[in-house]
């Protein structure tokens, strides 16, 4: 069964690979700690369950320190100028769409398909994993088509592939370097201090004050947390059930479902959810790392008051 | 209550913009030592749930695909093959962009698109165009502008989206957390509450980038008013 260690492998033997050219790089001043760096991530990717907890905290540890004593550097990675990408672009024309079309009908049709085709008696692939593994193989198989279709060299992919990681630079670990603080954050009940703090606050008698502490509490520990399941059950347990459901009658289901989009309302204005806001202005090369919060916070604060109307007016009844 | 020190290390080590790799793990080292472990008991911790969540990072493997498309100038191509379309604005593109996320969400089909394999190669770039085409004197700094309002729009379609499927990790959350409280909803009411919210980010985001397109066209030469 192909599962998410099948692609662990294949993402150690690429980091490993941008980690050998960056080492090649003579026009890299800080090729080595670049180097290092990759590697280490190539290393989580293939050996990460053999050594250990412990091993496993070093090197995320050393990874960090590499990343903020400004050790990573950009390469020059083999591209194309300017000049050859407008030509390209006008031979090739609408051949250029077919990979990058490739990528989304993949993914949609290994998405449903995989989990149907039964090999030994049990799926090809694990049902819940088959998304990220079909995104995984229509890149494969997307790559290997533009190799042939624009008669690209083999080294080609890797070293664009470089020239990417190169600008998303140290980004490229935050959404993973998150999601490990939320673990330790939940060890540590930092949730149950939240929760009882909000349940403090709500009043008796208010049923407005308590379904804005709760929708406007979801949303600023969205964006402490950086993800808004870490925060969901915390304000939950602690507002949305005691006051909303038991206290003042709420619907369960209309509670829930849009205290969650309210959270997500604290998503959008969160440096925290990493890969939603700082590793696409790293990708789009954008000045202020901030950029795409700044043009979300709009929207994201016009939606938290509708949400904290739609739920005073529909959860109530 | 000495406990919510970490999350204080985040605020301020985030708005003094220090690496947030170190925010990150001092944040760790802070609160898990505040709750009375040990610093390698912190560390292991964060180790093996940084070992678990290694599949946040298996999208990195399109990077590869997307530098190679952008190398034989499917950018470029991208661009001309927008400005062919007179109707097409900035604008528009971006809510034809926004509407198409929310239903695939919708229906659950959330790495169909996303920042590295579709806003990057193809969105972003459009937009750009299609603003250029109309309006001269766009700038460095309105291209940022629609740049970043191009990975915005997919966010907020993806979010306001993807609720309304019934199989999404966060219905799941709730249905998982609800009934461990002795609480039992459907799936189907949760996505059904989804509604209302999809529809009023359509319209919210929507009004944005109607609003968007006119500052687009409104910009003048530098140096004029």
């Amino acid at each position: 069964m192909i599962t998410y260690s099948t692609l662990y492998v294949l993402a150690g033997l690429l980091f490993a690979v941008f980690s050998f050219l960056s080492l090649r790089d003579w026009t890299n001043s800080k090729r080595y700690t670049t180097a290092l760096f990759w590697g280490l991530f190539a290393l989580s990717f293939l050996a990460g369950d053999l050594i250990g907890d412990l091993g496993n905290g070093i090197l995320v540890l050393v990874m960090a320190l590499v990343a903020g004593s400004g050790g990573l550097g950009m390469g020059r990675p083999d591209t194309t100028s300017p000049e050859d990408r407008k030509a390209f672009a006008i031979t090739f024309r609408h051949r250029l769409m077919i990979p990058a079309l490739m990528i989304p009908v993949i993914t949609l049709a290994g998405t449903f398909v995989l989990p149907l085709i039964l090999v030994g008696g049990e799926p090809l692939v694990a049902p819940k994993q088959s998304t990220l593994i079909s995104l995984a193989l229509s890149a494969i198989i997307a790559g290997i088509t533009a190799l042939v279709l624009f008669r690209q060299p083999i080294s080609a992919p890797f070293q664009e592939g470089r020239r990417l990681v190169d600008t998303i630079g140290w980004a490229a670990l935050l959404p993973q370097m998150l999601a490990s603080l939320g673990a330790v954050f939940a060890l540590a009940g930092v949730g149950n201090v939240v929760g009882e703090i909000a349940s403090q606050v709500v009043p008796q008698d208010s049923l407005l004050i308590a379904v804005i502490v709760y929708c406007v509490g979801m949303a600023l520990f969205t964006m402490v947390m950086g993800n808004a399941f870490a925060a969901f059950p915390v304000l939950t347990a602690g507002v949305g059930i005691p006051f909303l459901i038991q206290h003042f009658g709420g619907n369960p289901a209309a509670v829930a479902a849009i205290g969650m989009l309210a959270g997500f309302c604290g998503t959008l204005m969160t440096p925290l959810a990493a890969n939603f806001n700082i590793v696409p202005a790293a990708l789009l090369d954008l000045k202020d790392r901030n950029h795409v919060i700044r043009a979300q916070i709009p929207t994201a604060l016009i939606m938290l008051a509708i949400n904290t109307a739609l739920m005073y007016a529909l959860a109530f009844n | 209550m000495w406990t919510l020190l970490g999350v204080g290390v985040v605020i301020v080590g985030f708005a003094l913009r220090v690496n947030a790799l170190l925010v990150v793990i001092t944040a760790a080292l802070v609160t898990g030592l505040l709750a009375g472990l040990s610093a390698v008991e912190v560390l292991s911790a964060f180790g093996k749930a940084f070992n678990d969540s290694r599949f946040v990072s298996i999208a990195w493997l399109v990077l590869p695909v997307i530098g190679l498309l952008e190398r034989v100038g499917l950018q470029e191509h991208a661009r001309t093959f927008i400005s062919r379309f007179k109707a097409v604005t900035t604008g528009r593109l971006l809510l034809l962009y926004l509407a198409f996320r929310q239903v695939t969400a919708a229906i659950g089909l959330l790495s169909v698109a996303g920042h590295a394999q579709s806003v990057k190669p193809l969105i972003a770039p459009m937009a750009e165009a299609a603003a250029e085409v109309r309006n001269k004197d766009i700038n460095d700094s309105d291209r940022e502008d629609i740049r970043a309002m191009s990975a915005a729009t997919d966010n907020v379609g993806l979010f306001f989206g993807e609720d309304v499927f019934l199989a999404i990790g966060s219905i799941l959350l709730m249905v998982g957390f609800l009934a461990a409280n002795n609480i039992i909803v459907a799936p189907l009411e949760l996505s059904f509450w989804a509604i209302p919210t999809a529809i009023a980010a359509f319209l919210v985001h929507g009004a944005r980038l109607v609003l968007f397109d006119r500052r687009l066209s409104a910009r003048k030469p530098e140096g004029r008013k």
